[in-house]
């Protein structure tokens, strides 16, 4: 556990070298970002006032060693555009992401599993045909696709729009919050529905060919109880592994649903830092987002072996 | 682990390229792919040549939002183009930039999976940790956050999506080679004198074609996705090139005037990537060895 700790640790370090190397590539810099076409009309010595007051007179590896320092001790930069920092922005975005999230999975799990052990009992037949033509879609219609669809059809014929108005937040309005997660988790959670039902179908295929299913039924286990337990129970590992890749990349993948239905998530966050040229604030975020996959891929391991007990054991 | 040793045990035969092909073209997902890929081929070639019936980017405001036609197959849109010759550039686009991606990202990531896998020691390492630093993304945030960076055309974006899927290929070729490299044949080709590269391209890489030929069908799909959700978020290739995701953003303001601005293209994407898919399923299948000889 320690030695995934730390390999974990070192790819958190990879990733802010890779997010600082690639943002700084981009042509520009925070204060043409700033001043837009303004920027032409500075003198070089207001130009290398500026430099030395955002620091980007310093060799770039002051530049990250100074942002990394920063970055530990909680001051993840500052947002221009927003007047806030962005600690606080995250603080209120990434709350939003992570409820959407768990809506997303918990629809996915109950629409891919079941639909996944229907397809499993009996291979090759319509209703495994059924089950493999909704996995097939949930793979292939995208997201944007799905979400532009829905929401039109719903505002034009129903009037349903409760992402026309201005986000409400879990806690002020829950019942108009609910609402507004709705649409989206139904998007995403559709789309990640598919990954899990063909994951459910291949695990439990393989598990009931296996020798203690027939022992089990061959003592007299009823059917219900002998799916639930026996072959549901060890599907198990392969569903949970894929479930918790699957919410690790919803913490940032969310970013085209949340664009679409306003709402003012960690993805749209970083969407803005980019259009807005930010460099803090899309470097910071997109961070959080590496340092929450990180976290979740290591909680699916310690789930993992609370399941599986030959994982524990070895 | 059993189908590598399987396949690798496999005694090389002349029949086998067209009994694979014979039975990709009996499952019936694997053939329906073929199908569906192929007619989306001959579209975008039809693209690429000039063979369209009307320019995709040439406007015709008398006959805008036009309803589908015997003149114009899916209607137009609000600034009168005609949509089919857009979505068929569309598709063109697409796929340019879904191969362009998909090869790079094959080459690059196989090539780092060999040498990781077969040389071990530091290369292994370095490999690795980059795949897993490129694996902490979300594959469209990355990116999104790479097209953001260079100046966008068709090749950025390319070789921004081509990045996301490089750490794929590296993982899924590191593994079978780790397991290859302790195979007989493999050490007995390394005792005969046979320099290590040699070894590796001439007997590990063969023996992991199979596994890439799936991966490279199932990549292009998720490439077609990601590249219409880029240019649905307006990070794609800039307008006025038709792209299938921007076409379907401009039109989901049309949709209750125009609903063919948004059906066609939205149905050519959802076609495209169940081709893909449909067709790397099938491939799966008909190259896995436990299915040979089977009627």
């Amino acid at each position: 556990m320690l030695r995934r700790i730390l390999a974990a640790l070192a790819t958190l370090l990879g990733v802010a070298v890779f997010v600082f190397i690639m943002l700084r590539a981009i042509p520009g810099n925070q204060i043409t970002a700033g001043l837009g076409t303004e920027a032409a009309a500075l003198t070089p010595a207001q130009q290398q006032q500026l430099e030395a007051y955002y620091g980007l007179d310093q060799p770039l590896i002051v530049q990250f060693f100074s942002w990394l320092g920063n970055v530990f001790t909680g001051n993840l930069g500052f947002s221009a555009r927003a007047q806030q920092s962005v600690l606080e922005l995250t603080a209120q975005s990434l709350p939003v992401t992570i409820e959407l999230a768990i809506f997303s999975i918990v629809l996915a799990l109950l629409i891919g599993i079941p639909l996944g052990m229907l397809s499993a009992s009996r291979p090759d037949s319509p209703r495994d045909a059924f089950g493999q033509v909704v996995g097939l879609a949930g793979l292939s219609i995208p997201a944007f696709l799905l979400a532009t669809t829905l929401l039109a059809v719903l505002a034009s014929s129903f009037g349903f729009n409760p992402n026309g108005e201005g986000y409400a937040y879990l806690v002020d309005d829950p019942w108009l919050n609910l609402q507004q997660m709705l649409l989206p988790s139904i998007v995403l959670g559709f789309g990640i529905a598919a990954p899990i039902m063909r994951t459910t179908r291949t695990a439990v295929l393989e598990i009931r060919s296996n020798d203690f299913i027939r022992t089990a039924k061959a003592k007299g286990v009823p059917p219900r109880r002998l799916q639930a337990k026996h072959v549901l129970g060890n599907a198990l590992v392969p569903i949970v592994t894929m479930t918790g890749l699957q919410f690790g990349y919803l913490l940032g993948g969310a970013v085209v649903v949340e664009q679409i239905f306003s709402l003012p998530g960690i993805g749209r966050q970083v969407l803005l830092g980019i259009q807005q040229k930010e460099y803090a604030l899309v470097q910071s975020t997109v961070l959080i987002i590496a340092l929450s996959f990180v976290i979740v891929n290591l909680l699916t391991d310690v789930l993992y072996r609370m399941i599986d007990p030959r994982v524990r054991a070895a | 682990m059993t189908d590598i040793t399987q396949t690798a045990t496999l005694a090389p035969g002349g029949g086998r390229t067209m009994e694979r092909v014979r039975l990709l073209l009996r499952s019936r997902s694997g053939l329906v792919g073929l199908i569906i890929v192929v007619l989306l081929g001959v579209l975008s070639l039809l693209s690429a040549f000039g063979l369209l019936p009307y320019d995709p980017i040439a406007q015709d405001p008398p006959a805008r939002l036009q309803p589908p036609s015997a003149e114009h197959w899916f209607g137009t849109d609000q600034f009168g183009r005609d949509v089919f010759s857009r979505v068929a550039a569309g598709v063109a686009n697409s796929a340019l930039i879904s191969l362009v991606a998909v090869a790079f990202a094959t080459l690059v990531g196989t090539f780092c999976g060999l040498v990781a896998g077969f040389y071990r020691g530091v290369s292994d390492g370095v490999i690795s940790g980059v795949t897993n630093v490129l694996f902490a993304f979300p594959p469209l945030l990355l990116a999104l956050s790479l097209a953001s960076v260079f100046d966008r055309n068709w090749f950025t974006i390319a070789v921004a999506i081509a990045i996301v899927y490089v750490p794929i290929f590296i993982r899924v070729t590191r593994g079978p080679v780790l397991s290859l490299r302790e195979i007989e044949y493999v050490k007995a080709a390394t005792s005969t004198g046979q320099s290590r590269s040699m070894v590796m391209f001439r007997h590990v890489l063969p023996n992991i074609a199979s596994i890439i030929i799936v991966q490279v069908t199932l990549s292009l799909s998720w490439a077609v996705l990601t590249e219409a959700s880029l240019s649905f978020l307006g990070l794609g290739t800039p307008p006025p090139a038709p792209s299938l995701g921007s076409m379907i953003f401009e039109a989901r303001t049309l949709i209750g005037i125009a609903p063919w601005t948004m059906i066609a293209p939205g149905a050519v994407v959802v076609l495209l990537v169940v081709g893909l898919n449909l067709l790397g399923d099938g491939l799966r299948d008909a190259l896995d060895p436990r299915n040979r000889g089977k009627k």
